[in-house]
């Protein structure tokens, strides 16, 4: 199992390129256009994880944090949810880069292969930052009485963070 | 606008705890390695996002979105029955679900307001089920290789960063499926406007 973790990487790698070969495409090149694009994308995520991270660091060394896992913990353990997460459950919906400064703080402060540092990675891999993407959909579609779609995509969030959890609890 | 509330709240609360707990001097100094921090982070994730990043567009121009759209038509035809019989919508979110699978996020949100844009037209300004259900689908994250994620566990020294995996999958499945339910268990409680037209629309 852990063998096919490894090896996920360079088999994709290699599985993609054949296809794209395979579909005449012009593998490198494109590679290396993709690869351009990444550094733009990081360009833009540099600015917002400096003001992010800086607060973050700040919220951390100051013990608030600490505080509203305290405040949180009873209801959090009693989902499943280590408190420590307090801070990426309260963000993830608002802002995706300041969960990922978030998360990457957590990953870096309780280490990438501890239970918090993992049930961090597992949140942000399988939630979305619920307010923009509605906001752009119905935003893009004129849509001004959304009905349900806020409380419906909220559960789903919430069941992906305790579901996260558990996950990591369960597999690791 | 709402970050800069998020964000000015962040830091004015770690001044006044950090007084209030008599950890100030080290609140001063966070404020100065945060920033160091971020650099840092992006600096390490560097290498893997931007190969990555290469990947997906070797699977873009391959036409793995379109491929994969064709798979997952007929399970798309009954999620949304009441566009079942339109092209272009149906089109337009099997390919959005397939670039979300895939990862390729610049490539799935047009195509999802573009379907949303066509949905839209029966129902103008409301919402209708089907609307609902791919904002919501679109809110629940199904990417099948979380990359970014990956990349900020490698730059912090993760012995196998992809071994993560497996747990995703199952928390994002749990995640789309309670989405889904909720969605279709609202519908039952708010009338639809495809099927009840508006009052003063005759």
């Amino acid at each position: 199992m852990e063998l096919a973790f490894t090896m996920l990487v360079p088999v994709l790698i290699t599985a993609v390129a054949l296809c794209g070969a395979a579909r005449q495409v012009d593998v490198y090149d494109a590679l290396v256009c993709g690869a351009g694009d990444g550094l733009g994308v990081l360009l833009k995520i540099i600015p917002p994880l400096i003001g992010l991270l800086t607060a973050v660091a700040m919220l951390r060394a100051s013990g608030a944090l600490e505080l509203a896992a305290q405040a949180l913990a009873p209801v959090l353990t009693c989902l499943g949810i280590p408190p420590e997460t307090v801070g990426l459950l309260l963000i993830r919906p608002v802002s995706g880069s300041a969960a990922l400064g978030v998360g990457a703080e957590l990953i870096g402060t309780y280490g990438p292969d501890s239970t918090i540092g993992r049930t961090a990675a597992v949140m942000l891999g399988s939630t979305e930052t619920t307010f923009y993407t509605i906001a752009v959909y119905f935003g893009a579609s004129g849509i001004r009485k959304t009905r349900y779609a806020v409380p419906a995509a909220l559960c789903a969030d919430l069941a992906g963070f305790i579901a996260a959890a558990w996950a990591v609890r369960v597999l690791f | 606008m709402a970050m800069s509330f998020i964000w000015t709240g962040m830091v004015a609360i770690s001044l006044l705890c950090g007084l209030a707990t008599g950890r100030g001097p080290a609140v001063a100094s966070a404020a100065m390695e945060g920033a160091a921090s971020a650099v840092e982070l992006c600096f390490h994730m560097a290498g893997v996002l931007c190969l990555w990043m290469g990947v997906m567009e070797i699977m873009r121009r391959a036409g793995l979105i379109e491929l994969l759209s064709r798979l997952l038509r007929p399970l798309l035809r009954r999620l949304y029955p009441a566009f079942a019989g339109d092209q272009k919508v149906m089109d337009s979110i099997s390919a959005n679900l397939s670039a979300n699978l895939l990862g390729l996020g610049n490539a799935a949100t047009p195509l999802g307001i573009q379907a949303a844009q066509l949905m839209s037209r029966r129902t103008p300004g409301v919402a209708s089920d089907a609307l609902c259900m791919l904002v919501v689908c679109n809110t629940a994250s199904i990417q099948l290789i979380p990359t970014t994620v990956a990349s900020v566990r490698m730059a912090a020294g993760s012995a196998a960063p992809f071994d993560i995996l497996p747990a995703v999958w199952l928390a994002s499945g749990i995640s789309v499926a309670v989405g889904m339910t909720a969605a279709k268990l609202c519908a039952l409680l708010w009338p639809d406007p495809l099927r009840r037209p508006l009052r003063g629309v005759s």
